[in-house]
Parts: C-alpha cells; sequence; structure tokens
C-alpha cells in the first residue's frame, strides 16, 4: 500500500493526463466517425476550459455545475459555426476549423475576462480521479452504444459514402453537425476536467499544436475501434516521459510516428481486423482445419 | 502615415504571395494540402542565417543556400512520404496528416539544432541604404525584398505559361492520367514542382527574416496558417489567386494593425479565411469549377 501511495504521489498528474487526453482523442474519433476531420477540438477544449474555470473562479459555482458549463459552452459554439462549416468536405472543412481555432485562440488572447496571455490563475483543484474515471467510463460506455445504433451507423455511412448515404434517406447535414457538437462536447468536458487539475490555463494550450496532437494520438491508436484513441492518448502522454532523455528532440518523436503509421499502419495500431486476421493465418497454418 | 503603411504593407503582402504560391503549386499539381511548407520556409531562414554567421556569406548566396537547401527538403519529403501514398491512392486527408507529422518533426529538429531563441542577421549585412520622399522612407531592404519576391513570381509565371514544362504542369492539373497518356513524365515534374515549390518558401522564409530580422524555430506555424488563408482567398491551385490573395492579406493586416488594433490584425487572416470558406469557397477569383475531391 506504502509503495502504492509513493507511486500515485510522483504519478498521480500523468494518470489525470492520461486520462484526459483519452477523453480528447475519443473527442475527435467521434467526428472521424463521421469522416470529418476536425482541427477544431483543441479549441473546444479551450472553451470549456475557460468557461468551467471562470464559472468556479468568479461565480463560486459547484464543479459538477461547472462541468456541465463546461460542455454547453463549446456545444453552442459548434452548433453556430457547424451549420454552415460543416457543408464544405475534407480539405476544406479541415482548414475552415483550422481557421476557427486560431480565431478563438486569438480571442482568448484578447480578451479581458480570460486574463489575456497570461491566462486564469488559482483555479481551485477540483478534478479527483473519480472524476475523471466515471466520465471517461460514461463517455467510453455512451459511444459503445453510439456506435451500435441507428446514429452511429448513420455516420459510418456518411464516412464511408457522403452520397450513398444520402440516398438511403440520412440526413446528412443534420448527422454532421451532431457528430461535431457531440466531439465538441467531449472536448469541452476535457478542458474543464484539465483546468481544475493544472491550476493554470494559458491560451498558449489550445493553439494548433494540441489540435495536432489530438489528431496524432487519434490516428496513431487508430479509428477503426474505441480502443485505438484510448490507446494512443495513454502511449503519446507517456512516451514523452520516456523520452526525457532526447531533451530538446522529444517532439519530433510524434511527428515521426504521425509519418510511420500514415506510411506503414493505415489503420493504427489497434485495428481488430488486422488481429483476428493473424490470428486465422495462424490457426491454418497450424492445423489447416478451423 | 498611411503611405508608410501602405509600403510595408506591399512588402509583407508580396512575401505572403510567395510563401503561398508555393503551397498552391503544389496543391493544383500534386493535389496535395502540404502542411509542411510552414517547416520548409523555417528551414530556409535558418539556412541563410548558417550561410551568414556562420561561413560569412553574402546575402544574395545566403538566398540562394536557403532556395537549395529547402527545395532539397521539399524533394526528400517528396521521394520519402508523397510519393508512397500516391503509389497508394490514400485519400486526400492521409498526405495532409502526414505532412503535418514532418512539421512536428522538422520544427522540433530545429530547436535542437539552433536552439529556441530569436535568430538575428547581423545589422552591418544588411543594406541600410533609404530613399526619402517627403516624409516617406523607403528602405533599400524593403525595396529589394519586394524585388526578389517579384523576381521569382515572374519567373514562375514565365515557366508556367511559356515552357513545355509548364505547359505539362498545366496539364498535369487538369488530369494526370491523361497526361501520362500523352507520354509526360509525372512522376519527375511532381517532383520537380516539390522541388520549386519548397524552394520558394524557403526564399519567402529569408525574406520574412530579413523584413523582422528575426528568425525562429516557430516561424513556420502562423505563416502557413496565413499561406492557408490565402490560397483559400485566391482559390485552391490558382497561382495567379496566390498573387492577388498574398497583396490582399498583407494590405488587410497591416492596414487593420494601424487602423483597427495592433492585437486583432492576426484575426482579420482567419476571419477573412472564414468568411471566404463560408460564402465563395472557390476563393475570390476563382471560376466555379466543380472537381470533386
Amino acid at each position: 500500500m506504502a509503495a502504492f501511495a509513493d507511486f500515485w504521489a510522483t504519478y498521480s498528474t500523468l494518470v489525470y493526463s492520461v486520462g484526459i487526453h483519452a477523453l480528447l482523442a475519443l473527442s475527435l474519433w467521434l467526428t472521424l466517425s463521421c469522416g470529418l476531420l476536425s482541427l477544431a477540438n483543441a479549441a473546444f477544449m479551450g472553451i470549456g476550459a475557460y468557461t468551467a474555470a471562470l464559472l468556479t473562479l468568479n461565480l463560486h459555482w459547484p464543479f459538477p455545475a461547472a462541468l456541465l458549463g463546461g460542455a454547453v459552452a463549446p456545444a453552442v459554439v459548434a452548433l453556430i459555426i457547424g451549420a454552415p462549416t460543416l457543408r464544405l468536405s475534407g480539405v476544406y472543412l479541415a482548414m475552415a476549423t483550422l481557421a476557427f481555432g486560431e480565431v478563438t485562440r486569438i480571442l482568448i488572447l484578447n480578451l479581458q475576462i480570460t486574463g489575456g496571455p497570461e491566462g486564469l490563475n488559482g483555479i481551485p483543484l477540483l478534478t479527483t480521479g473519480w472524476y475523471i474515471v466515471v466520465i471517461l467510463a460514461v463517455a467510453g460506455y455512451g459511444l459503445a452504444r453510439i456506435r451500435r445504433s441507428r446514429l452511429g451507423r448513420a455516420f459510418e455511412a456518411i464516412r464511408e459514402d457522403e452520397v450513398a448515404a444520402r440516398l438511403m434517406g440520412i440526413n446528412v447535414e443534420s448527422h454532421k453537425l451532431a457528430a461535431f457538437t457531440l466531439g465538441a462536447v467531449l472536448a469541452g468536458v476535457a478542458g474543464a476536467l484539465n483546468a481544475h487539475f493544472t491550476f493554470f490555463i494559458s491560451p498558449r494550450e489550445y493553439g494548433f499544436e494540441n489540435a495536432v496532437d489530438i489528431l496524432t494520438m487519434t490516428i496513431l491508436g487508430g479509428t477503426t475501434s474505441l480502443i485505438g484513441p484510448v490507446l494512443g492518448a495513454s502511449i503519446l502522454t507517456l512516451l514523452p516521459e520516456l523520452m526525457r532523455f532526447l531533451h530538446a528532440y522529444r517532439l519530433a518523436v510524434n511527428g515521426l510516428i504521425l509519418v510511420v503509421v500514415v506510411l506503414f499502419l493505415p489503420t493504427g495500431l489497434w485495428d481488430a481486423r488486422r488481429f483476428r486476421q493473424l490470428l486465422k493465418n495462424r490457426r491454418a497454418r497450424k492445423g489447416g482445419q478451423p | 502615415m498611411l503611405e508608410q503603411q501602405l509600403i510595408n504593407a506591399l512588402t509583407l503582402g508580396s512575401v505572403y504571395a510567395l510563401f503561398a504560391l508555393g503551397f498552391t503549386l503544389v496543391f493544383g499539381v500534386l493535389e496535395v494540402i502540404n502542411l509542411s511548407h510552414g517547416a520548409v520556409f523555417m528551414v530556409g531562414a535558418y539556412a541563410a542565417m548558417t550561410a551568414v554567421t556562420r561561413f560569412h556569406a553574402p546575402l544574395g548566396v545566403a538566398i540562394l543556400a536557403a532556395l537549395v537547401v529547402s527545395g532539397l527538403l521539399g524533394l526528400t519529403i517528396d521521394a520519402l512520404i508523397l510519393r508512397r501514398l500516391r503509389a497508394r491512392k490514400a485519400p486526400h486527408l492521409i498526405p495532409m496528416i502526414a505532412t503535418l507529422g514532418v512539421t512536428t518533426m522538422v520544427t522540433s529538429a530545429a530547436q535542437g539544432l539552433f536552439g529556441v531563441e530569436v535568430q538575428r542577421f547581423p545589422e552591418a549585412m544588411l543594406p541600410t541604404g533609404e530613399f526619402v520622399f517627403g516624409e516617406v522612407h523607403l528602405r533599400t531592404l524593403e525595396l529589394g525584398i519586394v524585388a526578389v519576391a517579384f523576381l521569382l513570381m515572374a519567373l514562375l509565371f514565365g515557366v508556367m505559361r511559356y515552357t513545355r514544362q509548364g505547359r505539362a504542369l498545366r496539364a498535369i492539373a487538369e488530369s494526370p492520367k491523361a497526361a501520362a497518356l500523352l507520354g509526360i513524365n509525372v512522376e519527375g515534374l511532381f517532383m520537380l514542382t516539390s522541388f520549386s515549390a519548397a524552394a520558394l518558401g524557403g526564399v519567402a522564409g529569408v525574406l520574412i527574416g530579413l523584413d523582422f530580422n528575426a528568425v525562429t524555430p516557430m516561424m513556420g506555424a502562423p505563416i502557413l496558417h496565413k499561406g492557408i488563408a490565402v490560397v483559400i482567398l485566391g482559390g485552391m491551385g490558382d497561382i495567379r489567386g496566390a498573387l492577388f490573395g498574398g497583396l490582399f492579406l498583407g494590405f488587410a493586416e497591416v492596414l487593420s494593425k494601424a487602423y483597427l488594433s495592433s492585437q486583432m490584425g492576426d484575426a482579420v487572416a482567419f476571419g477573412l479565411l472564414f468568411l471566404i470558406l463560408l460564402v465563395r469557397p472557390v476563393g475570390l477569383f476563382g471560376r466555379v469549377l466543380e472537381r470533386k475531391a
């Protein structure tokens, strides 16, 4: 028990980060599952973080209510910007969301209420392990249910072929908006949780690089299942700790991972179909009969 | 001091245009959103900086060094990554994600090699001349920047319009398959495009580095975002559009910084980009050309 207490004292922040990054990766997984490459999730995380932090700092709301605020605010923004933006497809959408992310960052940087470049300081430390575990579990369960539902199958149909999906009677626009908004909600909650255990937030944490980080986690893990993003988030959160000896070159590893995965593992690390295929090959080699 | 601001805007705008030209060229010919263009830009600036501080090269040679080094980097990215993805016929988002990885890699490598501090060209190297017209000061440096940018752009336009290679490139932009059937060396021209686009980006890096006299590993990200705004403004893959879009953004940014708010100047680019995408996704000058992505 003492050993565990020691471990926890040293590594609890790392474990918290894994949970929060997993939530972020899942948020992008959701938008990707509908075929939308969004670089706005870091911005939604920021909106959630700032909203929740301002609610607890200035209005002294209880933490669960502030978390709810951190989920609602990005959802509202996603609904407003999503309606016109989601008409764009593929790379155009990616660039529009990139622009939205930059505008958000610059706004946070220049507004009075967000504390400008200095950010917000002295956010109460309200996030406990239980919050992260419960929210992650609820999100994971919810997403697993969505995947197997009419909604999730519609997302998949849109991702595979938008025209065909439309011909099947799926309302493409509203489904895209739903995926985009739900993704924003998850990212916002992750941001709110993060703000209440790092004590301090600044606009620098919600820029383009962070959007790329989220994308890297999701792509590395693989988007064919829910395990992929969580795995990717865990690896990319723990990896920098193991790579400390690389000093300034540490981030280069992230870039390399992204390139290598795209080139050689297009479906990511966790691909259930590949595992099944491997197992089958092995059985076939062993006896010939199934 | 409107005249002074206009000169600043022209300088900045011409470099934006030069940068965006390479970006849009790669999109037009290879159909790749090359998000490593900002990193290549930064590498160009460091190549020139190294040539000047390490090897005491004159400015002209330094610009040439930037052109070659960044061009070779572009060629390497094409040979190692983009070519494989082309062979696999990967969907459009895939090369975009891969070049994003390249950006992280190159930026981090530059931080390791050169440190995160701002590096400056030695003052003695920079041309100090000044033409004074009434209240307007026209620095030789700015004049040189505009001249180099426009010279390279004119060169590109000339090549695209009047040479065999240019015609071949335009044919590829229409349809790589048909171009290959006509006996055009498509792979070779893809590589040439990657080289020249990166070379233009690298020179743009030196010019911005000279204009602000500051070179940092992080200088690639903001210009990449602005470059994206420019090509969206001018229409994706449209080289004339990149020229006008770049100049337009230069003027919009400088004037809004001068007359609205110094902080919000940066938001102008992205506000414009956002607006254009919503209202007119083909760009300000783009023809309405349905091409399914």
